[in-house]
């Protein structure tokens, strides 16, 4: 079973669903982002947040994958002001749904006052619910811009058990660790990591506290990113209970402190969620079955080229 | 101990509190005090947001007297299959009901327009519930046209609201959808009352339509077409009883035997075992829609 803990299926195809399940990926969890393109007020944002809170959710059960979200206003779209002001107004009407799971992408892109303004702001609310907190550290000036985030964290006194350092590389990891951070690498084509880099961090620093993601989206990305560095740690030679933590366990652990994902979840299904989440077919459309119930593990000649560079 | 003279609030509350902790029944309570003062939206919204939390999200399961006392309360209403924090979190917008039914609809439409899959299906359920059901009818029919199943039988099931609200076009496209969705038609409340001409003959076209395409026609159909069954009809009813597996023969019987018709009748004579059947009551549409 994988945890994938950084998609955004709402870019993806049925096509994608079908194959992570197949490969055995039980969850995923979708955080708040931008859209490729920046929204222009607030009412863009709402119907956003719904969406991933719910037909995004109920399209994944339909396919057998539990899906969570997270909630927040990323650092891009924290420097529209009018629109920040708006945002951080209705974030406590989502921050409570069922299977958000932090909040979340926070963090800075261009590490401006607007952007610091509104993530410190974020980090209160979170803390104020008791909830983890997904940090998107910058694609440029990577390394300040991810140290700048812990200090701020830690500033506003969040326990750094709650709260997932994403997109790290080499040039963070340690110090994401020594901090006590949870780092989480997103294992993305040409921009971020790639997989076999992946095998080298988990044979250097272990398996506590690191865990990796597909960061799926609109881009050239993979949804099958997480079985397939699974698969790679295996020929690698990493330990089987090593690769369980970083592609399921510890994602798990990190956001199960919302109270929001547990196992039981894709497990042992409520009742209730086997009639509606699980039972519908309105994606599904004329009379196909819904495919239910954990997959296998993955056959790795079906996850095609393991390799993501 | 429910009594008959209770409100649906009053039983909502109940029940919820009959099923949870001493914690989270006082929790629940206090929420609902609150929620009755002058509440901020942020106290509606962290209300509705720690129900599941708090509270679980495990079925009711009502008691055959429970059941009872919620028809009592209001004429049809059916939530033998709500859970624990539908009823409580329909027991928080109703305890926001002010004398301004303006100001209830206003909050109301906010909760729907951001609210997840659960919240939306408590709060479409809850539909029966509201003061002023003429100002929610369309909210309701934005329910029938979610491409979400669960939300789509939120209204459409075991819901009076349809049978009392909808004007006769969202009526015919609320069935029609549950037939194309792969929905049961037996849960819809009022379905031989509202039976028209007009549903009949959308209904027939699409059993053309699916036969046209080699696919499988719901035998619940045809209960809908029974009573206002025209000439083309009893021709479809006819291919059915000729031609239809068990259980779409059985449907065919029935409807002809709603038809009232001397053209239905002898068509429905033609088949003694089945005739007999419908007379005997041995053929219902429960089990029809069982399959």
């Amino acid at each position: 079973m994988f945890l994938d803990s950084h998609t955004h299926m709402v870019s993806r195809t049925t096509d994608d669903y079908e194959r992570m399940a197949s490969a055995g990926v039980v969850a995923c969890i979708e955080p708040a982002f931008w859209l490729g393109q920046p929204r222009t007020n607030v009412g863009s944002y709402i119907d956003y947040l719904s969406l991933i809170c719910g037909f995004e959710r109920f399209r994944a059960g339909q396919f057998g994958l539990r899906h969570y979200c997270t909630v927040g206003l990323n650092p891009k779209e924290a420097n529209n002001e009018e629109l920040a002001e708006a945002v951080l107004e209705i974030l406590p009407r989502y921050a409570l749904k069922e299977g958000v799971v932090a909040i979340g992408e926070l963090g800075y892109d261009e590490q401006t006052a607007l952007e610091d303004k509104y993530f410190r702001a974020q980090l209160e609310l979170a803390k104020e619910l008791a909830l983890p907190v997904m940090i998107h550290t910058p694609h440029r000036d990577k390394r300040q811009g991810t140290l700048r985030s812990m200090a701020v964290a830690l500033e506003h006194k969040l326990d750094p058990s709650f709260v997932v350092i994403d997109h790290n590389n080499e040039e963070t990891v340690r110090e994401v660790l020594e901090r006590g951070f949870w780092a989480a690498f997103s294992i993305y084509p040409f921009t971020k990591m790639g997989n076999e880099r992946m095998v080298e961090i988990v044979r250097a620093y272990g398996a506590e506290r690191i865990f990796c993601d597909s960061a799926c989206d609109w881009g050239v990305s993979d949804p099958l990113a997480v079985p397939k560095t699974a698969e790679l740690m295996r020929r690698g030679g990493i330990s089987e209970d090593a690769i369980e933590k970083v592609t399921y366990l510890n994602p798990l652990a990190a956001y199960g402190k919302s109270g929001q994902i547990k196992e039981d979840d894709w497990l042992n299904p409520a009742p209730i969620d086997q009639r509606t989440l699980y039972m519908g077919n309105s994606v599904l459309r004329g009379g196909q079955t819904p495919k239910v119930g954990a997959a296998a593990r993955a056959d790795s000649a079906a996850l095609g080229d393991l390799k993501i560079v | 101990m429910t009594s008959p003279k209770r409100t649906p609030q009053e039983l909502l509350s109940s029940w919820v509190v009959a099923r949870s902790s001493a914690a989270a029944a006082d929790w629940f309570l206090g929420q609902i005090e609150r929620l009755k003062s002058s509440p901020t939206e942020k106290d509606i919204y962290l209300a509705l947001g720690y129900t599941t939390r708090k509270l679980g999200k495990s079925d009711l399961e009502l008691k055959a007297e429970e059941r009872a006392a919620a028809a009592a309360a209001r004429p049809y209403w059916d939530p033998s299959d709500w859970s624990v924090d539908q009823a409580a979190r329909i027991v928080f917008v109703l305890a926001g009901q002010t004398r301004d039914s303006k100001a209830f609809k206003t909050r109301l439409e906010t909760l729907f327009n951001t609210a997840d899959v659960w919240e939306l299906i408590a709060f479409y359920r809850g539909l029966p519930l509201y003061p002023n059901a003429v100002e929610h009818v369309a909210r309701a029919r934005e329910g029938t046209r979610s491409a979400m199943q669960p939300i789509f039988e939120a209204v459409a099931h075991r819901n009076p609201f349809p049978m009392e609200q909808f004007d006769e076009n969202a009526w015919n496209h609320m069935v029609l959808k549950a037939l194309f969705i792969g929905s049961k038609l037996a849960p819809i409340l009022g379905l031989d009352e509202r039976a028209n001409p007009h549903l009949m003959r959308m209904l027939c076209d699409y059993a053309h339509e699916r036969w046209a395409a080699q696919r499988p026609v719901s035998p619940e159909l045809w209960r809908c077409v029974g009573p206002h069954a025209d000439a083309a009809a009893l021709e479809d009813l006819g291919r059915v009883l000729a031609t239809g597996a068990k259980l779409e023969r059985q449907a065919a019987a029935l409807a002809l035997a709603s038809a009232r018709n001397p053209e239905a009748e002898r068509r429905l004579r033609g088949v003694p075992d089945l005739d007999e059947a419908v007379r005997a009551g041995t053929i219902r549409w429960i089990d029809i829609a069982r399959g």
